[in-house]
């Protein structure tokens, strides 16, 4: 359900920076989640095509880049990617780690559109 | 024939942003009043309500108590919270599965804010969306009652990740169910180490001291 309100939030700000851009249409709109915040890229999907009918980001392709959890390892200062939150057993050296280095994105990074 | 351009806006901005924003002028305004806030999260049924009632119960002798209750719909958990004699304030988010800064900051003004010492604010049962959404508070309070069973922080680990303190509630019925206490802890731990546990029963008012000494230790420090 969360996704309805994290669509919400992404049109607002893609409609005002059409206006500021003068555009008229949006072609695609490029997101960076972490793994996370357990979003399903489907339900994000479904979600604009739902919200965004009428509207002119009616048809905008949802571009959407999962970002994996990593880890950073104190003891031998190495970054790695975590399969799930309790996989955090740094792989080289057994060290466990909680401080998390990426997974937990979300970011509007571009849309791409046309007057 | 006019030519089409397609033109690309680079943005890289939090989508949250918004209620981040607002999120902070929550947290300001309870600063500047000298009013400690708590998020209280939780799957439905995991006794968030009763978990108020008891925390008034125990500390209103000492601190002015007021509670925002939030449920999708109906004024019940407010009528109970109600009756403990506390000043509460009911939103209803009319299908939203969480609450954000923006509902805190429609409602906050219905307290007088210079007179209240704490604020606890009931959230949306539901272990994934709160989570995400900052609202102003100090604390984030998760509650995980133990018929939900063991394997809910891999599940839902950014609820762990994000709370300050976790209430392991309903350990009374811990001889009629299958739920590894150790395991939550072990596995919680592993998601946030400075997590503090607290293992309570609600129902038999069971372990709820430490929760009570947690909570006063951290007023007198606001």
């Amino acid at each position: 359900m969360h996704e309805l309100a994290l669509i919400e939030s992404v049109m607002e700000t893609v409609l005002e920076e059409m206006k500021r851009n003068n555009l008229s249409r949006v072609e695609s709109i490029t997101l960076r989640i972490g793994k996370m915040r357990q979003y399903v890229p489907d339900a994000l999907t479904f979600g604009l095509e739902c919200l965004s009918k009428d509207t002119p980001l009616e048809g905008a392709k949802l571009i959407i880049e999962e970002i994996p959890i990593k880890g950073h390892c104190s003891k031998c200062n190495r970054e790695f990617i975590f399969k799930n939150m309790l996989d955090n057993t740094c792989p080289s050296c057994g060290e466990i780690t909680s401080r998390i280095t990426s997974g937990k994105e979300l970011e509007l990074v571009e849309f791409e559109g046309g007057v | 024939m006019k030519e089409v351009f397609k033109i690309k806006v680079t943005l890289v901005k939090n989508i949250l942003e918004a209620n981040t924003r607002i999120a902070e002028q929550n947290r300001k305004l309870f600063a500047d009043r000298n009013v400690m806030a708590i998020n209280i999260m939780s799957a439905p049924g995991a006794g968030k309500t009763t978990l108020i009632e008891r925390t008034i119960k125990a500390l209103k002798q000492n601190f002015e108590i007021a509670v925002i209750e939030g449920d999708i719909q109906s004024t019940y958990d407010a009528e109970k919270i109600a009756a403990t004699g506390a000043s509460v304030v009911q939103i209803n988010t009319g299908g939203a599965c969480h609450l954000d800064g923006n509902m805190i900051s429609e409602v906050v003004d219905q307290f007088d804010l210079d007179l209240i010492d704490l604020l606890i604010i009931e959230n949306v049962g539901n272990l994934v969306c709160p989570a995400e959404f900052d609202v102003g508070e100090n604390f984030k309070v998760m509650l995980l009652s133990i018929p939900e069973g063991d394997d809910k922080p891999l599940k839902y680990p950014l609820i762990f990740n994000e709370s300050s303190v976790l209430l392991i509630n309903k350990i009374d019925l811990l001889p009629y169910v299958d739920c590894s206490v150790e395991k939550i802890r072990r596995e919680s731990l592993k998601i946030n180490p400075d997590l503090e546990i607290f293992e309570i029963s609600c129902r038999k008012e069971e372990g709820l001291v430490g929760w009570y000494k947690w909570l006063e230790k951290k007023m007198e420090k606001r």
